[in-house]
């Protein structure tokens, strides 16, 4: 009779008296359902940004083409376009992967197996926010993008840039080309190309070399109105040129900055990931700590713990999926 | 783990590392398909856009809908509990299309803001309407 009363009373201390209930609602643990509830109200902060970026970048006439504005990576000099952030998302593809290893090695208890899979996926988090950190450093250094500045621009009529003569030449584009807007006498000061680079810009990136060179052939870098380009108060230089198509056509102008919203939103979603992918990367740290030390082992619930940062982790990805879809692919 | 072996459920797991990668790399391909990269000017085609658009949703949503309900067991819970959390999201449905509808409004609004900025302006009109009667032009 004792014998049975206390197998009663363990069963109910187990899993917070079942509820209070004494019933297990969806037949999950307490901690297990509250973190899809909670997956659930992030999934929907997470939409809420996205389709903010959505609806803005259907608000604007031109957007920042993705596969120009993404095609730096740390590897070369070489430009490669979506390369850089393919690595980062089979990253994360691949640390779910050793996370689901986890979580199975936990429900046999195998403590061993637990800590070496989250091991593996806490460095594939970290390396995730490593490439993150190199993509943010050369969008704010070199490209000097900011919350409230987007130096890519796209053209909306074909032209033809002007010389510093004011002279046309030999570099058209059509309308949708894409450029970048740099520090006047910063990028590119080294190459001494004078002109003849028109099949570069030919038909969209004019970026590198293709762009600023023969700008600075002279030093006309100070703020001002030159005959070849403008430069603005915060040293950004605006090549000029002429309008060959449209109820423009004739007009001379200078390149504009791109919509302002997307340095902000940027910014903001891929930060607010990985701001969960680095939240994500210390819980891990400390369950594996305490998974080491055989804590939930001595809970005697399968690893519950180690199934719940799983969650987490997967959702981290399942974000990325689509922050993946929105800002560079589409 | 439901009713799957361990090593059975071992050999699922790398299974669906191998998918998710091969899924990513369609995407990236497909992508790069409709910017132009692989066979030059089919960018110009609305209907390259549309179709590569649409078939990048398709994938990613096929990604989603594995990495719940394979890595993060959905598959494995009581129905209510996964009704219970993906129901609420069909709500997005709405956002999306209100919100982007929207922002489509917003480009015509500019676009008609525009048009007004560029028409000339009579300067001996000023601010009223045609129909008003000034006191000079009564005699």
């Amino acid at each position: 009779m004792a014998t049975t009363d206390t197998v009663v009373e363990h069963e109910v201390h187990d899993d917070k008296e079942l509820w209070s209930g004494a019933k297990r609602p969806f037949k999950a643990s307490y901690g297990k359902l509250m973190m899809w509830y909670f997956l659930l109200s992030d999934a929907f902060t997470f939409a809420g940004f996205l389709i903010a970026y959505g609806a803005l970048r259907f608000s604007s006439p031109t957007w920042p083409v993705p596969d120009f504005v993404f095609k730096t990576h740390p590897f070369g000099d070489s430009e490669l376009p979506l390369i850089f952030v393919t690595v980062m998302s089979f990253l994360l593809i691949i640390s779910s992967v050793t996370m689901v290893r986890g979580v199975q090695e936990g429900a046999r208890n195998n403590v061993k197996g637990v800590v070496f899979w989250m091991l593996l996926t806490i460095l594939g988090g970290i390396g995730f926010l490593s490439c993150q950190a190199w993509e943010w450093t050369n969008l704010i250094a070199t490209e000097h993008m900011t919350v409230t500045r987007n130096p890519f621009g796209t053209h909306l009529e074909s032209g033809v840039y002007l010389n510093e003569d004011g002279s046309e030449s030999d570099e058209v584009f059509e309308a949708g080309a894409s450029y970048l807007i740099h520090k006047a006498g910063g990028h590119g000061h080294g190459d001494d190309h004078g002109g003849g680079h028109g099949e570069d810009a030919h038909g969209g990136d004019n970026h590198g070399d293709g762009h600023g060179t023969d700008s600075h052939e002279s030093d006309a870098t100070a703020p001002g109105d030159y005959k070849g380009h403008v430069v603005d108060a915060q040293g950004f230089l605006h090549r000029k040129y002429k309008v060959t198509d449209g109820p423009d056509a004739g007009m001379v102008k200078s390149e504009s900055f791109g919509p302002k919203a997307f340095g902000a939103l940027f910014f903001f979603i891929t930060g607010f990931h990985g701001f969960h992918v680095f939240s994500g990367v210390v819980f891990l740290f400390i369950i594996m700590v305490n998974a080491a030390s055989g804590l939930y082992v001595d809970r005697n619930n399968g690893h519950e713990m180690v199934e719940k940062i799983g969650l987490y982790w997967h959702f981290v990805d399942l974000v990325w999926v689509f922050v993946f879809l929105v800002f560079y692919l589409l | 783990m439901g009713h799957l072996s361990y090593e059975e459920s071992i050999k699922k797991v790398y299974q669906g590392l191998i998918l998710l990668g091969v899924v990513t790399l369609i995407e990236v391909g497909l992508s790069l398909f409709g910017k132009g990269y692989i066979v030059s000017g089919v960018e110009d085609y609305r209907a390259v856009i549309y179709i590569v658009g649409l078939g990048l949703i398709v994938l990613s949503l096929y990604k989603a809908y594995f990495i719940i309900y394979e890595f993060m067991h959905m598959r494995y819970e009581v129905k209510g509990l996964a009704l219970s959390v993906l129901l609420p999201t069909l709500l997005l449905i709405w956002a999306i299309i209100a919100f982007f509808q929207e922002g489509d409004s917003w480009k015509d609004r500019r676009d008609q803001i525009q048009e007004k900025d560029a028409e000339p302006v009579d300067a001996q009109q000023g601010m009223l309407p045609d129909d008003v009667y000034r006191l000079d032009d009564l005699g």
